[in-house]
């Protein structure tokens, strides 16, 4: 099959294709660029929901948990926490972080463990501001169910 | 070794090797945390080990490039190194940079390291992959622009071939797209969706340039096959991998805020995917069926075509399972995304490191012929240890994929997740059975290159 194909033609596909691949993905990257703010809402992303993002990173949760379906493996998946330990009403989710994260690390032996973080209540309730704000992103109806 | 400047690839190749064994040791501790999460907390906390793995995974291809391009750079633009001096340089500041990262890591808690690395100033760190402090971001930049440098000069005043033309653009995509790791909205979906530009488009474009112009230029040098030959392959391979491997990030849109029409884009153009992989089994068999010479260095081109057929597994086969959308909704972050990312690494780039060592590191120490026969066959043995053991991995976490993803997210009757991955203890064991496979594996093949030489 490939003895068909010669050296310049395998070049001009390289080439070409490579072009009209790129191009295509830079006007569908634009688009998406435009799009992205109303499907995650980015109106309600309060300074709250941006102090609960930095925080997000400078601890690193993303080493143990995954979030909108990317990270690591070890511990649940947190964009629809909210929903899953909070029945999706504020008041409920709120309290339920600041307990769990004052909680850290659980004392049962071998299980998986979460650190302690030491955080402020301030710092906690951003945090669950950036997951309330997380788990309303219009991700095409994932995760499928509630466990995550 | 026919230019003295390639010898400066040597401490490279060796420094790769060794950042190679310290990733599988905690790969290993990694795979005992999981069974018992009490082991080695709160000293290393689980995202501590994982970063210290992925980080070394990545620092340790870079070496392996770089070793494996001053090593043929040379040889293909048929004149000396620009300056060995800054290859030299280069090597010592990448291995302090990458050296201080690890430690800073493991003594630093990560919020107090962030603080410490002006991480307020211009936020880049906590996002999978690219944890690394802004100084060591910028010091890969460095190193990088330092290394391209010395590639261009010595490229400009030598013979250009279609291998330095791909390797080149394989490496100048490297370095633009690495570009992303310092660009973080406030908006977790913008960032995640440009987060993909660095870690989709390296190693499913860029670095496949890179992979398919060492794997050519070994295969030039042990089958001895015209070189018009091997051009048009490579061509018809990276020519594929541009086809779908662009518009195939799509696969990472489908889930994760960005609009519907991904899921069409990104299902076809990544089913597309596997094909570059496809092609580079048909290129190594072929190339090895119409050779001109019987290289003495047999193993290289083992490891060759084991690369090609591993990559093509891991890569292509592993990322098929999940690549279309309707399959990925569920299998989206789960264990089975685990599996083929260790296979994928594994088979296409830590791979085209062995190979190139493989064939290189003999000559560079004055076994022209390759090692003797002996060394050869510890290492075949090494490679096959850590070929099974990577499998094996790789098909201990598909299982646990698939039940994880019938226990959370198939039906009525659904447990939660930590439930779920108790469940699992008894295949998380085997995972690590096999993960010690592959370092012993990782063993026996540094055992080969003390093998003495028979005398003749
Ligand atoms: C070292 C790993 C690790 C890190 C880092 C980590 N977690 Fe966790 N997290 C866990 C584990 C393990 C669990 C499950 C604990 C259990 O069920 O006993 C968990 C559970 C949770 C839960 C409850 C989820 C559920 O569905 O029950 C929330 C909320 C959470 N973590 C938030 C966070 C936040 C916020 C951060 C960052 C500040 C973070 N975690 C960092 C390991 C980690
Ligand atoms: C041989 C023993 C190894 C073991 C036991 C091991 C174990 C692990 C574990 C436990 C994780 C974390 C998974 C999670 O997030 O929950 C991980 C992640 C990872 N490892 Fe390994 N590993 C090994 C070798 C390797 C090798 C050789 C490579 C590279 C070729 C590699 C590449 C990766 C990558 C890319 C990730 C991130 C995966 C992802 O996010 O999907 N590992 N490994
Ligand atoms: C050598 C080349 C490749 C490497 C090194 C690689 C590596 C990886 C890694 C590490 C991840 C996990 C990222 C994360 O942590 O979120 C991943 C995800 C993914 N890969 Fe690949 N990959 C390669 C090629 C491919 C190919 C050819 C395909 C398709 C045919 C593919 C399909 C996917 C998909 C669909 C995901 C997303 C999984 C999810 O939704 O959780 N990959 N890849
Ligand atoms: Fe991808």
């Amino acid at each position: 099959m490939t003895e068909r194909i010669t050296k310049s033609m395998a070049k001009n596909i390289y080439y070409g294709g490579g072009t009209f691949a790129l191009l295509i993905f830079l006007a569908l990257t634009f688009d998406t660029v435009h799009q992205i703010p109303k499907r995650s809402n980015q109106q309600n992303m309060t300074e709250n929901v941006v102090a609960g993002k930095k925080l997000w990173e400078d601890n690193n949760c993303v080493g143990c948990h995954t979030i909108v379906g990317e990270g690591a493996y070890y511990a649940p998946e947190l964009m629809n926490v909210f929903q899953r330990r909070g029945g999706a009403d504020e008041g409920t989710f709120k309290a339920y972080m600041q307990s769990w994260m004052a909680a850290q690390p659980l004392d049962t032996p071998n299980r998986r463990k979460m650190p302690q973080f030491n955080l402020s209540k301030e710092e906690v309730d951003s945090l669950s501001d950036f997951l309330i704000w997380t788990s309303k992103v219009n991700a095409n109806e994932w995760p499928p169910t509630i466990e995550g | 070794m026919k230019y003295t400047s390639q010898m400066v690839a040597k401490p490279y190749f060796i420094f790769a090797l060794i950042l190679l064994a310290g990733e599988i040791l905690f790969g290993l501790l990694m795979a005992v945390q999981y069974l018992y999460g009490d082991f080695l907390f709160p000293l290393i906390p689980f995202n501590v080990l994982r970063m210290v793995h992925t980080n070394l995974l990545i620092v340790l291809l870079l070496f392996g490039f770089m070793g494996a391009t001053y090593y043929l750079i040379p040889e293909e633009t048929e004149t000396e190194l620009w300056s060995p001096k800054l290859a030299i340089i280069t090597f010592w500041v990448f291995l302090v940079a990458g050296v201080a990262t690890i430690l800073g890591y493991l003594f630093v808690p990560y919020a107090e390291l962030t603080e410490l690395t002006f991480n307020n100033l211009l936020p880049t760190m906590g996002r999978e992959f690219l944890e690394q402090p802004l100084p060591t971001k910028v010091g890969i930049v460095l190193v990088v622009l330092s290394y391209l440098l010395n590639v261009i000069m010595t490229i400009v005043k030598g013979r250009k071939t279609v291998i330095t033309t791909v390797l080149i653009t394989g490496l100048l995509g490297l370095a633009v797209f690495f570009l992303f790791a310092f660009y973080v909205p406030d908006n977790l979906i913008m960032d995640k969706f440009f987060w993909w530009f660095t870690v989709h488009l390296w190693v499913e474009a860029t670095w496949e340039l890179i992979l398919g112009a060492i794997l050519a230029f070994v295969l030039i040098k042990v089958t001895g096959v015209d070189r018009e030959h091997i051009d048009k392959w490579l061509y018809l391979i990276i020519a594929m991998t541009m086809v779908s491997g662009i518009l195939g990030t799509g696969h990472h849109f489908f889930y994760m805020g960005a609009p519907e029409y991904w899921l069409w884009v990104g299902s076809i153009a990544s089913a597309v995917e596997p094909l570059p992989f496809f092609l580079m089994i048909l290129f190594a068999y072929t190339m090895t069926r119409e050779r001109k010479i019987q290289h003495d260095n047999k193993i290289a081109l083992t490891w060759a075509k084991g690369t090609a057929v591993m990559g093509f597994l891991g890569a292509g086969v592993w990322g098929f399972f999940h690549t279309l959308a309707p399959v990925n909704m569920f299998t989206h972050g789960t264990q089975l995304t685990a599996a083929h990312g260790h296979l994928s690494f594994y088979g296409a780039y830590i791979m085209i490191v062995f190979t190139m060592v493989s064939y290189a590191m003999p000559i560079l120490r004055g076994r022209p012929h390759g090692n003797s026969q002996k060394a050869q066959k510890v290492e075949l043995t090494s490679f096959w240890m850590m070929n099974i053991g990577m499998i094996g991995l790789t098909l201990a976490l598909s299982i646990a994929g698939i039940v994880q993803i019938l226990d959370q997210r198939v039906g009525t009757e659904l447990i939660g997740f930590m439930e779920s991955q108790e469940s699992l203890a008894g295949i998380f064991m085997v995972r690590a059975g096999f993960g010690v496979l592959v370092l012993a594996g990782l063993l026996t093949y540094f055992y080969s290159f003390f093998v003495k030489e028979e005398a003749k």
